[in-house]
């Protein structure tokens, strides 16, 4: 393969089948951070709504309850999480390494148990989510560029992409114009300011991690039932730090982390589009270099951006109200 | 509130409660797996610590877990959590088999475990510089930067190790260092050990645990450590050059990781292998919060852990449906509570003792 | 009529701690009334209370004769209780509009409430003079706007009966002048408002009624009218208070800290401190009076090796500062103690000391290279007997130095603080709020040891919000305001009014 071979429309399609999982990892873990509370447990609420959203949908034939069952854990979970942030007023970052590693050994094990394949899910075959098929795009197929925009970059994706790429929107307008987003960013900068206009700080924070939870679900959904067909151990892959990254990235706000996610999407496309491709200088690239180039972006983007990005005020300290 | 309890609660009841409580979800796990977790706890102390050979190889895994028990401990006195002894310990093993490969030929094995040892440390403390350098310099969280680098690592390792194969062989692994890479090991004294790798790496990490208790509570160098870890604006009031800690904190870090390194190949294996670090580094931050960063603390955790991976393989021969992996959940459960859930006792403990009125 | 509010017997105690011991007074409808007393007096405690943050533990509360439950602020508000509190409840990076949304936004989506929510706050700004933008952002807001920011939240909330605590503390005396009308047309419109305050003038200058309350007591609740400050001040503190320290007449010796033209801009470009100039002579002790934001602790940061300056001339017994080439300040503090300066911070629990160690571990803190052997452990025995003599000289109680600093009072901190910074002998001490949250008794003996230390030919540079303090301490006095010093005096010219004016100086109001 040559670098001529480099399909830049493929590149295009795949990053929009990429974006979702940190597009609901990111959302989610906005929604936490912006009411104060860090959320690192993405990755194990991914991992735990993969396999039980994987799992169910294989039982019961049925993707729909595999997403919901999913659903149900994540937001388990994340309660598990907010007591302890909110109630227990312990150690946010300790609670989500915690829940991330804990994740990682039950999935495991508990898959072993039911499925005896070595800690995975039998593959789904048919029983995934539906693809969205825009009307029409059997009828435009053969006119050049603007068919393949309208029924492969456009239309022609999992249904779940299209409920990502919605949230977005949906997210912005909640956080900025709605009550409960102002209440949120309120207990994010400043919690005495808002438990003094009458604000329940830890109702507003419990609520707010509930939503990441609910939210955060979707990606290990989508990482199990559309993308790979089945649940691996392991397989978030660190895509719930790559989440919190594209938010740091995007300054916490629901627009630019969304970007952020696009980037991340659109790396991990070039990285797969790229292997056994002769570059011109560098020739072959190996696999597993390619491999690090969203964790080494990540490192980048931290690196870089740090000291401009502006954090929720109280991001990470627990409330407690001092008279 | 938990300020006001006095030592000896928060020093061994409170830790004591929550690894109960760690123990008891466990137990309830396996009890939906459908074993008994009384027989499964038989069959892991039997394993571990009745059985001399098994014996053995608890004090075996727990010589690395102190070295990585130590690494996080020390980085958290500092407040800086490490999340990257994983990759540390990894990226070690590498500086560890190029001394071994270039050397182990030429020189005699009282210089080569020496020099494999700096390899490591070497290797592992550099693995940790740039994390702690853009917490310094940039304010770059240290968790999200040292996870990442576990990531690297991981991918860069599947790149270098498999150049390292001998021409011929299947194994993903460097060939074997010659017999004088060796490190002495304990069953040449006790025979009753067994073919066990328990080696001195063991009185290496007593050792280590040694110099850690005596510099963190006496010497100038560890109070300042612990103070820039409680109090930043403090500290730099105090005149103490924070930039300057985070790094060196860090970098002592990984060469402690590191040296972890030293004890799975030179100790056992003898050659680099794919994921030969196997949980260690993540091994280590429950062994750091479950033994409150003293060196009595992470002693205990350290042995603890070495008889729940003995202990959990066995109990994995037996026992089908509780696979080894069961281990990273207890991991994760001790975090849980001995870290994120710390004080959850702490309010019983105070009734009990009649604090609050 | 009755009362707006009546308590009758609130007690409160916090474990050990009896904040409010049966507290009983009136507040009459349509006046102002003071709430005076020392730190821990427990006036704030009651107000809380009234708020609805805490839940009293005996007693009740009336409001217009009617027996009330508080249970948290959304019931206080709703009773037509405000709060302004010390330290301003704003979320800085919203609008005033946003912030005055919060708690009471109207609905689900904010659009539809705000045109109308606006259109209101200007009005309420017409009616009492407020001007304020409903559409600034709280950041860009000077102290003074940002309070007449959360006066307008407890107006557009229907409040009836507005608590202000400590609301002077943060203004400048023409900003205050401003409050006062503001408060005066309140009182008009039939309002009442409780104000908490230490400060004894501005309970003559406006206030109808006062409490006064020490201990967790009521000790007297009087018309204002035929009171004299020293009849508040007897009240408060409970003695006369000694005002006449002894002193060695004033002889200042060599030029011990040189300061020339001493810029500092921060990361926007705002001039922090301009055109800074003073000398200060061994033996003298120089107060920097002013409102609390003026530059004083930046100033105090800089000469301490905390913080850079932008540019200037400073020279310490001769020689410039060590900032020459440097990028950061990270490590500098070490460098000017061992050159001989000391610095007792503004905020002792931030800066001084480490909440968690020991009280000897705390006596060494910025000092632990000194005290170690070649092999770079720290010497205990010396430590020890070092801590022994020190807590004995100082009088710190409990004589316990294994006990965790935090659990001492605020007073035996302060002590342990000036204690180990006077134990160094440096040539220069830098104080900053040494009486802060400290109580009565051991003010004085903090003050003895100071004055002590200038008997003795030190050099230092006090930096004192409390006017009395600074009357007590001070050779010379210099005012800052706005970053630059507007006024020098010598004790003996000091004049309230005066120095008054000088700290608002370079305000716009």
């Amino acid at each position: 393969m040559t670098f001529d071979d480099l399909h830049i429309g493929s590149i295009l399609v795949s990053t929009v089948r990429n974006a979702p999982v940190l597009i609901f990892a990111g959302m989610a873990g906005l929604f936490a951070e912006r009411s104060g509370v860090i959320d690192i447990g993405l990755e194990g609420k991914i991992l735990a709504s993969a396999f039980v959203s994987a799992a169910v949908a294989f039982t019961t034939q049925n993707p729909w309850y595999g997403v919901m069952a999913g659903v149900l854990v994540s937001m388990l979970l994340a309660s598990l999480q907010a007591y302890i942030a909110i109630t227990q007023k312990g150690n946010q970052l300790v609670a989500g390494i915690a829940i991330n590693i804990a994740m990682s050994g039950l999935t495991f094990v508990v898959a072993q148990y039911i499925f005896q394949q070595g800690g995975r899910t039998p593959d789904l075959g048919s029983a995934r989510l539906f693809d969205v098929v825009l009307p029409g795009s059997e009828a435009v197929e053969n006119i050049p560029f603007i068919g393949w925009l309208y029924a492969h970059l456009i239309g022609g994706h999992s249904v779940l992409v299209y409920l990502a790429f919605g949230l977005v929107p949906l997210v912005h307008w909640v956080v900025y114009h709605s009550r409960f987003g102002l209440r949120l960013r309120a207990c994010g900068e400043n919690p005495h300011a808002a438990d003094a206009a009458g604000v329940s700080v830890e109702r507003q924070r419990y609520a707010a991690m509930l939503i990441a939870g609910f939210l955060c679900s979707f990606s290990g959904a989508y990482l199990a039932i559309v993308q790979s067909g089945f649940f691996l151990r392991d397989m978030s892959a660190g895509a719930g730090y790559l989440a919190l990254t594209a938010m740091v990235f995007g300054n916490w706000r629901p627009l630019h982390t969304f970007l952020g996610c696009l980037m991340f999407g659109f790396f991990g496309a070039v990285q797969i589009q790229i292997e056994g491709v002769e570059l011109p200088v560098v020739g072959r690239l190996p696999g597993a270099l390619i491999q690090m180039v969203p964790y080494v972006l990540t490192v980048i983007v931290l690196a870089g951006l740090m000291a401009k990005s502006v954090a929720p005020k109280a991001l990470g300290t627990p409330f407690v109200k001092s008279r | 509130m938990n300020k006001d309890l006095p030592r000896w609660a928060t020093a061994f009841v409170m830790p004591v409660l929550n690894l109960l409580s760690a123990m008891l979800v466990t137990a309830l796990v396996i009890h939906l797996l459908g074993e008994s977790p009384t027989e499964s706890l038989a069959i892991l102390v039997n394993s571990a610590v009745v059985n001399p050979e098994g014996l053995s190889y608890t004090l075996f895994y727990a010589s690395t877990f102190i070295f990585t028990g130590l690494a996080v401990s020390l980085a958290m006195e500092a407040g800086l959590f490490n999340i990257g002894a994983e990759g540390q310990m990894y990226f070690a093993g590498l500086g560890l088999t190029l001394a071994m490969l270039s050397f182990d030929s030429t020189l005699p094995a009282i210089v080569l475990i020496p020099v494999g040892m700096t390899g490591a440390a070497l290797f592992g403390a550099l693995w940790a510089f740039v994390p702690g350098y853009l917490q310094a310099k940039r304010g770059s969280h240290v968790v999200v930067t040292t996870i990442m680098f576990n990531y690297i690592a991981a991918a860069l390792m599947n790149t270098v190790i498999v150049k390292l194969v001998p021409p011929g062989e299947q194994n993903p692994a460097s060939r074997a260092f010659a017999a004088a890479a060796e490190m002495p090991r304990l069953n040449q004294w006790f025979p009753v050990l067994g073919e066990t790798p328990l080696n001195i790496s063991f009185f290496l990490a007593i050792i280590a645990l040694v110099i850690y208790g005596v510099v963190m509570s006496r010497s100038a160098w560890g109070y300042k450590v612990r103070a820039a870890g409680l109090n930043k604006h403090a500290a730099h009031y105090a005149g103490i050059r924070i930039s300057k800690m985070i790094i060196i904190v860090m970098l002592i870090s990984g060469a402690l990781a590191g040296l972890g390194s030293v004890n799975s190949i030179m100790g056992s294996t003898h050659y680099l292998s794919l994921n030969f670090v196997g949980g260690a580094g993540f091994i280590g931050i429950a062994i750091a919060l479950m033994g409150r960063q003293h060196p009595v603390g992470i002693f205990l955790s350290a042995v603890l852990f070495g008889a729940l991976t003995q202990g959990g393989f066995d109990l994995s021969l037996e026992k089908q449906n509780i696979p080894p992996e069961m281990v990273i959940l207890v991991q994760g459960l001790i975090i849980l509570f001995c870290g994120a859930m710390e004080y959850l006792y702490a309010p019983a403990i105070a009734k009990m003792l009649n604090l609050k009125k | 009529m009755q009362p707006a509010v009546e308590f009758r017997g609130i007690s409160k105690h916090f474990g050990a701690v009896k904040a409010n011991t049966d507290v009983s007074f009136t507040i009459a409808k349509g006046s102002i009334h003071g709430l005076v007393g020392e730190n821990g007096a427990g006036k704030s405690t009651l107000m809380s209370i009234l708020y609805g943050y805490y839940r009293a533990d005996s007693g009740e509360i009336l409001l217009d004769g009617q027996a009330r439950r508080i249970h948290n602020s959304q019931e206080a508000i709703a009773l037509g209780i405000g709060m302004v509190h010390q330290h301003f409840m704003l979320v800085e990076n919203m609008t005033v509009l946003d912030n005055v949304m919060l708690g009471s936004e109207g609905g689900f989506k904010l659009k539809a409430n705000r045109a109308r929510v606006e259109q209101e706050l200007r009005e309420i700004c017409a009616r009492y003079r407020l001007e304020v933008d409903p559409l600034a952002t709280i950041h860009d807001l000077s102290v003074g706007a940002q309070q007449r920011v959360e006066i307008l939240k407890q107006i557009y909330r229907s409040a009836n009966i507005l608590i202000l605590d400590e609301p002077t503390a943060v203004l400048t005396a023409q900003e205050t002048e401003s409050l006062f009308e503001i408060l005066r047309l309140f009182k008009e419109q039939g309002k009442t408002i409780i104000l908490i305050t230490h400060k004894l003038q501005e309970i003559l200058d406006i206030t109808d009624t006062v409490t006064v309350m020490r201990g967790g007591r009521v000790i007297g609740a009087v018309p204002t009218a035929g009171t004299t400050k020293e009849d508040l001040a007897n009240m408060m503190v409970g003695r006369p208070i000694e005002n006449n320290l002894p002193r060695a007449p004033y002889n200042p010796g060599a030029p011990v800290l040189q300061v020339e033209n001493l810029q500092l801009l921060d990361d926007q470009g705002v001039k922090l401190l301009a055109d800074i100039g003073f000398t200060l002579r061994a033996g003298e002790i120089v107060a920097i009076a002013g409102v609390s934001g003026n530059g004083q602790s930046e100033l105090m940061e800089i000469l301490s090796g905390m913080r850079l300056p932008t540019s200037g001339k400073l020279d310490f017994l001769g020689k410039p500062l060590p900032f020459e080439g440097r990028s950061d300040a990270d490590g500098l503090p070490r460098t000017f103690r061992e050159l001989g300066i000391g610095h007792v911070p503004e905020d002792r629990l931030r800066d001084g000391v480490i909440k968690a160690f020991s009280v000897m571990h705390n006596t060494i803190f910025g000092y632990q290279d000194k005290l170690k052997n070649r092999w770079g452990l720290l010497n205990f025995k010396a430590i020890a007997t070092r801590c022994a003599e020190l807590m004995k000289n100082f009088d710190v109680r409990p004589n316990n130095h294994d006990l965790r600093i935090g659990l001492l009072s605020g007073g035996n901190q302060q002590k342990v603080v000036i204690a180990r910074e006077v134990l160094a002998q440096p040539k220069l001490m830098l104080v900053g709020q040494p009486t802060r949250g400290v109580d009565i008794g051991t003010i004085e003996s903090i003050h003895t040891q100071l004055l002590k230390l200038r008997d003795e030919g030190v050099a230092i540079l006090l930096v004192s919000v409390e006017l009395e303090e600074v009357r007590a301490l001070a050779d010379r006095i210099l005012v800052m305001c706005g970053g630059r010093i507007t006024g020098e005096l010598k004790i003996e010219e000091f004049d309230t009014t005066r120095i008054g004016l000088l700290m608002g100086g370079m305000h716009k109001s």
